[in-house]
């Protein structure tokens, strides 16, 4: 899917300022190798032409179910992966194009939070030593500067400054996911991506973390691109959403649009299926449940991603992938069947 | 041999203690817990990781690793025994005949070395004495009630030429295969995606309908027992605090606990909320026992009795019990007869 800078979906039509983050036609392929001699036996279609702009200090939904290529998407954002195809431009910087010194002079900036804080703090450093670590690596902070500066990051994310010498099991769910974030505000990042932050979390302490994110989002200035299957928290934290299936977003829009007037059919299968906490709307509801399941992107079906298990497809959505249209300020589908 | 006073009810738990005897210390995780499951009802557990709503069910049909788990006292009957008298003959022949599990995980609760075939006939042969063909032959019947196609063919494959969903089909086809009384199903939608969840949900209300078990649904999602139950009961910290009609929970919820985790989720309609609520503070250390209500240390309402005496579970309004000092309705403390 090429397309002209004008019609990037994502393009905000009505912000005149300049994007920080801006995809172009991102891939990220990954090859599948068989036999003795590792012999490439096929491609797992991971990202398959991804397009959007992210504004300075937005927030951006990115939601799919698993295996929709959301996570492979974040870390290629971040260069965790150099994508096989496309443009990741950060501040009108092509990072792909980057030798990997300029890259690393530029890696403060792009923070990530991780979905496991099990899995992402050492459990063999201490709380202060973790923190500290990305100063050591990116900033000249030495001796008395340095553990201030871990004692006010501990204090912005909520927990007590003198915990510097405990250990990651020492602490909560909740309380190791915000010293991921404070490990990721060190550098003074301007945009982080948040990877699933609250799907290890208990439902009493999601709300907290939440809360945290956006508070920091507000007082640094920050702008998220914020993956997560959980739609109704998407709802509530992030003013755009895009969705993706199968390596491609189907759907981007305004966050309060795409709730109530969604137009990809698989968006709106998506929406249904989440059950409201409300036992007298859940009856009337009309609900869309799908057929069968994600295909594997080894072997994605023809035209549109998403026609195996499409209530509405018809014989042109094998024949071709349908290109992103714009319907309003904002909101673009790709979909043969929306007009 | 004991006799249950009410016709109707399949399963009754009395007075539940189960603790672990940890390195750390003695683990009380379920602190006495009662309930009833009437024939063809579904009761929604519901509560955070750690409150005991899995060890609950575990300890009714011995499930837990004993040690270093413990059932300290109780009674669980179904079926004219005790289950937790019962001796591991007994339960043997309950587990997987009468009484019916699905998991969370498909992928680590099927075999992955037998076929989904030999898994499915297993029960049929060990409760049932049933035939190797007319095992199979069931086991053609399950696979198709639980919508996957190709059935026939499909008995031969192993449990990773399956998808998520798919495996999830097959765990609840196994624990359908000996008509059993009651179902328990632990946190079965939890591993699955939305869309899939979905199909699930829609699958189990149509089960349902079909052979009239009674279902016990186990589960932190309050968004998926919502629009399955008929009664729901809330766990903390290893008591039951709340326990109401599915309508009347969500609607009146009478523990600032549920409450507080109602008002913190996120809506999928109407008005986005400015910020989320939030509960402040941790699950209470389960190594202490508890002795005031284990919910006081987070709760706004908590006063000088919270921290006192632990409330037991009563009766406020018609189908609505709670375990709370404070009357949230009248904004009061409740007052006791």
């Amino acid at each position: 899917m090429q397309l002209a800078n004008e019609k990037t979906p994502g393009m905000s039509d009505a912000n005149s300022s300049k994007p920080l983050l801006r995809l172009k036609n991102v891939k990220q392929h990954f090859p599948i190798t068989a036999g003795l001699l590792r012999r490439q036996a096929g491609m797992i279609k991971a990202v398959d032409g991804v397009d959007f702009d992210l504004m300075p200090q937005e927030n951006l939904g990115l939601v799919g179910e698993s295996g929709c290529g959301k996570t492979t998407l974040g870390r290629t954002i971040l260069h965790l992966y150099r994508p096989t195809e496309g443009q990741i431009l950060f501040k009108d910087v092509n990072l792909t194009q980057l030798k990997p010194s300029a890259l690393r002079a530029l890696r403060p900036k792009m923070q990530m939070i991780f979905q496991d804080p099990q899995d992402s703090l050492n459990p063999r450093m201490t709380v202060g030593s973790i923190i500290a670590e990305p100063l050591d690596e990116h900033s000249t902070l030495k001796g008395k500067d340095r553990s201030n500066r871990v004692e006010e990051l501990l204090d912005a994310v909520g927990l007590n400054p003198r915990y510097t010498n405990r250990y990651p099991h020492e602490f909560s769910g909740g309380q190791r996911q915000r010293i991921g974030i404070a490990r990721a505000l060190g550098l003074n990042p301007e945009f982080i991506i948040c990877d699933e932050p609250i799907a290890a979390l208990d439902v009493s302490i999601q709300a907290q973390v939440v809360n945290l994110l956006e508070d920091l989002q507000e007082k640094l200035g920050l702008t998220y691109l914020f993956i997560s299957h959980d739609l109704g928290m998407i709802r509530h934290i992030s003013k755009r959403v895009a969705v993706m299936y199968l390596g491609k977003i189907v759907e981007l829009g305004p966050a309060h649009e795409l709730y109530s007037r969604s137009r990809h059919p698989y968006t709106k299968a998506l929406l249904s299926a989440v059950p409201l906490h409300n036992p007298g709307r859940e009856a009337k509801r009309e609900r869309i449940i799908l057929t069968g399941d994600v295909p594997s992107p080894a072997n994605p079906p023809s035209g549109c991603p998403f026609r195996t298990r499409c209530p509405i497809a018809e014989t042109r959505c094998a024949n071709s992938m349908p290109q992103p249209k714009k319907l309003s300020l904002g909101h673009w589908v790709a979909c043969h069947l929306v007009d | 041999m004991l006799s249950n006073p009410d016709s109707d009810v399949v399963l009754s738990v009395t007075d539940v203690v189960t603790q672990f005897d940890t390195a750390d210390g003695r683990v009380h995780a379920v602190n006495g817990v009662s309930f009833d499951v009437r024939e063809g009802e579904l009761l929604g557990v519901v509560g955070e990781s750690g409150c005991g709503k899995t060890v609950t069910m575990m300890s009714l049909v011995k499930l837990l690793p004993m040690p270093p788990g413990k059932i300290v006292g109780g009674s669980a009957l179904f079926d004219g025994q005790d289950l937790i008298q019962a001796d591991s003959d007994a339960l043997k022949k309950i587990r997987g005949g009468k009484i019916g599990f699905i998991f969370q995980d498909p992928m680590t609760s099927l075999n992955p070395v037998l076929t989904v075939g030999y898994q499915l006939t297993e029960a049929l042969r060990l409760h049932k004495n049933s035939s190797k063909s007319a095992a199979r032959k069931r086991a053609v019947e399950l696979l198709e009630l639980v919508g996957i196609p190709m059935a026939k063919d499909r008995l031969d494959d192993y449990p990773h030429q399956f998808s998520g969903g798919m495996r999830q089909r097959v765990m609840i086809a196994i624990a359908l295969s000996c008509d059993p009384k009651l179902l328990i199903a632990d946190e079965p939608t939890t591993a699955l995606d939305v869309t899939i969840q979905a199909q699930i949900l829609d699958l189990i209300q149509i089960l349902r309908k079909e052979l009239g078990m009674a279902i016990i649904w186990v589960t932190h999602d309050l968004g998926v027992v919502a629009n399955l139950a008929d009664r729901v009961m809330v766990m903390y910290s290893g008591f039951i605090v709340e326990r109401a009609d599915v309508e009347k929970l969500y609607s009146t919820p009478k523990h600032p606990y549920t409450h507080a985790l109602l008002r913190t989720l996120p809506q999928m309609e109407g008005e986005r909320a400015q910020r989320l609520e939030s509960i402040e503070g941790q699950p209470p250390d389960q190594l202490l026992q508890p002795e005031s209500c284990p919910f006081s240390p987070r709760c706004v309402y908590s006063f000088e009795r919270c921290t006192r005496e632990n409330p037991f579970l009563e009766f406020v309004s018609e189908g609505h019990e709670v375990a709370c000092w404070w009357d949230l309705e009248n904004d009061r403390p409740r007052e006791v007869s």
